[in-house]
């Protein structure tokens, strides 16, 4: 048995070096940014004149409906569209390319309702403020609104992330040789499930670990103004 | 100078302001009074554009703006520049040391060095007895001591005019009287101010005119000996109704 574990742990783990993590980074950062952007059109008030008004208002209920799709479909089944579905109507995509697309448009879809709460969260007041003193609207945004709304989306940010580590495991099933695919393979040949799967449980388990110390680490950082109770 | 003409607000089926004419002179202290719901608020925001009222023209300086038109931004800019707004409830930026609250605005909006923005800022935390303070969060102040800062912040930027909303609604006597302190010592430098106010003992004390809004218009526009020693029915009835 502990042959086995020495000889398999290196091929799951390498597996989540290679694919794992950077399906899960690589998707939470672009999904990140989409999720800022849906956010911040979403929250926004159309001006100008009446046709880029009109076509604000368009990109508004596109974006709705985008977050509103998402969210309501499992993940599974996005993937399974992107990658074996897309090709018959002449879109292909590598396995990969395919993964990175789908959870970043997942990711994004859920992130970019935490950080509309998160503005919301903010008292109008801070804009106002802002405001008084001459500052723009990006002025107020990056420098006024965000740090604080940072703070307040930092935790749910955490879950999606490692909620997205785990859910790469999905990516087995459109055939990319992440940690999840490795552990199956290898069990196959050793007929070990229980011990494999503890294995890659066990990795899955270190990876988010260092998430959640990242979190906390970052809580402290962003929270270092507030006045927290039984302080 | 700051002067408005047929100035009008209005919420849904409000009239929050209606057709307001005064004028605010430079180097005084108008004191706005009247009832709760007047619109005193709204006529300052508007004066900081944070409101843009529907119609009417607003004078500040050399600057001429037509309620009615769209205003562009660097028009909304340079008058929020001109106007400092204290708030009832300070909001102060809690994120930021006192120290960057204060040279926030100098630093980003008038691109000043930060050296030379932080020297202003000692300057004025000197002037308001908070130098200590400068390299705490505002949650580690005190209500007065945060509206004080709040002050500095809008003085920083250089402001013709600052704008005061009831600006110690929110603080107990004591925590009051360093704010009122502020003001005062404002109103002797000959800073141009207007402030709104409830406190009608200091009204009395700091105003150079008072200005007595009641449901959107201005009933009372006057010297100070006028409207406390010769006032109309309603202003008396209001000023028996502030004492208890
Ligand atoms: N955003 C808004 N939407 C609708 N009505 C509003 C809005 N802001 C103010 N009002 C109304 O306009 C009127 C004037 O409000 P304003 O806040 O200017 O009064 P105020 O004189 O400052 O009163 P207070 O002494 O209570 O602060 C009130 O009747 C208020 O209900
Ligand atoms: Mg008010």
């Amino acid at each position: 048995m502990w042959h086995i574990i020495v000889t398999s742990t290196p091929q799951i783990f390498w597996a989540g070096i290679k694919f794992t993590i950077p399906l899960a980074v690589i998707s939470f950062v672009i999904g990140f940014i989409i999720a800022v952007g849906t956010a911040l059109v979403r929250i926004s008030t159309p001006k100008g004149n009446s046709v880029t008004r009109s076509l604000w208002r368009l990109l508004k209920w596109f974006l709705s409906f985008y977050v509103w799709l998402f969210r309501s479909t499992p993940l599974l089944v996005q993937l399974f569209i992107i990658f074996f579905g897309l090709p018959n109507a002449g879109i292909q995509f590598s396995a990969f390319t395919a993964g990175i697309i789908t959870f970043s448009l997942n990711t994004g879809a859920y992130c970019s309702e935490t950080i509309r709460g998160a503005i919301s969260s903010i008292p109008e007041s801070q804009w106002e403020a802002a405001y008084s003193i001459g500052m723009t609207y990006r002025q107020v945004l990056f420098r006024i609104i965000f740090p604080q709304a940072l703070r307040v989306a930092l935790p749910p940010l955490s879950n999606s992330f490692i909620g997205l580590v785990k859910d790469t495991s999905l990516a087995s099933s459109i055939t990319i040789l992440e940690m999840f695919m490795v552990s199956q393979q290898i069990t196959a040949k050793n007929y070990e499930p229980l011990l494999m799967y503890t294995i890659v449980a066990v990795i899955y388990a270190l990876f988010c670990s260092v998430l959640t110390i990242l979190q906390h680490y970052l809580e402290k950082r962003t929270s270092r103004y507030v006045k927290v109770a039984g302080e | 100078m700051i002067r408005l003409d047929h100035v009008d607000k209005q919420y849904m089926d409000h009239h929050a302001l209606d057709d307001i004419n005064v004028t605010f002179e430079d180097n005084q202290t108008t004191v706005i009074l009247g009832p709760s719901g007047a619109g005193k608020s709204t006529l300052l925001r508007s004066l900081n554009l944070l409101e843009q009222p529907q119609s009417g023209i607003y004078q500040i300086g050399d600057e001429k703006i037509d309620f009615s038109k769209e205003l562009s931004t660097k028009l909304v800019l340079r008058v929020r520049q001109l106007t400092g707004m204290v708030f009832q409830s300070w909001n102060l930026f809690p994120h930021l040391t006192i120290m960057q609250n204060i040279t926030e605005g100098p630093i980003y909006v008038l691109k000043q060095s930060k050296k030379l923005a932080e020297a202003r800022a000692l300057q004025l935390l000197q002037q308001v007895g908070l130098e200590e303070a400068k390299d705490r969060y505002p949650s580690q102040l005190s209500g007065g001591q945060q509206q004080r800062i709040s002050i500095c912040r809008a003085l920083a930027m250089d402001p013709e005019y600052i704008l005061f909303d009831e600006p110690t609604s929110a603080l107990d006597p004591e925590l009051e009287a360093q704010v009122l302190r502020v003001l005062l010592d404002l109103a002797k430098m000959k800073q141009s101010m207007v402030v709104v106010t409830h406190n009608i003992e200091f009204a009395r004390r700091v105003a150079d005119k008072i200005v007595f809004l009641e449901n959107g218009k201005i009933e009372f526009d006057g010297t100070v000996d006028e409207f406390f020693n010769h006032p109309t029915d309603r202003i008396h009835e209001f000023l028996t109704g502030m004492q208890f």
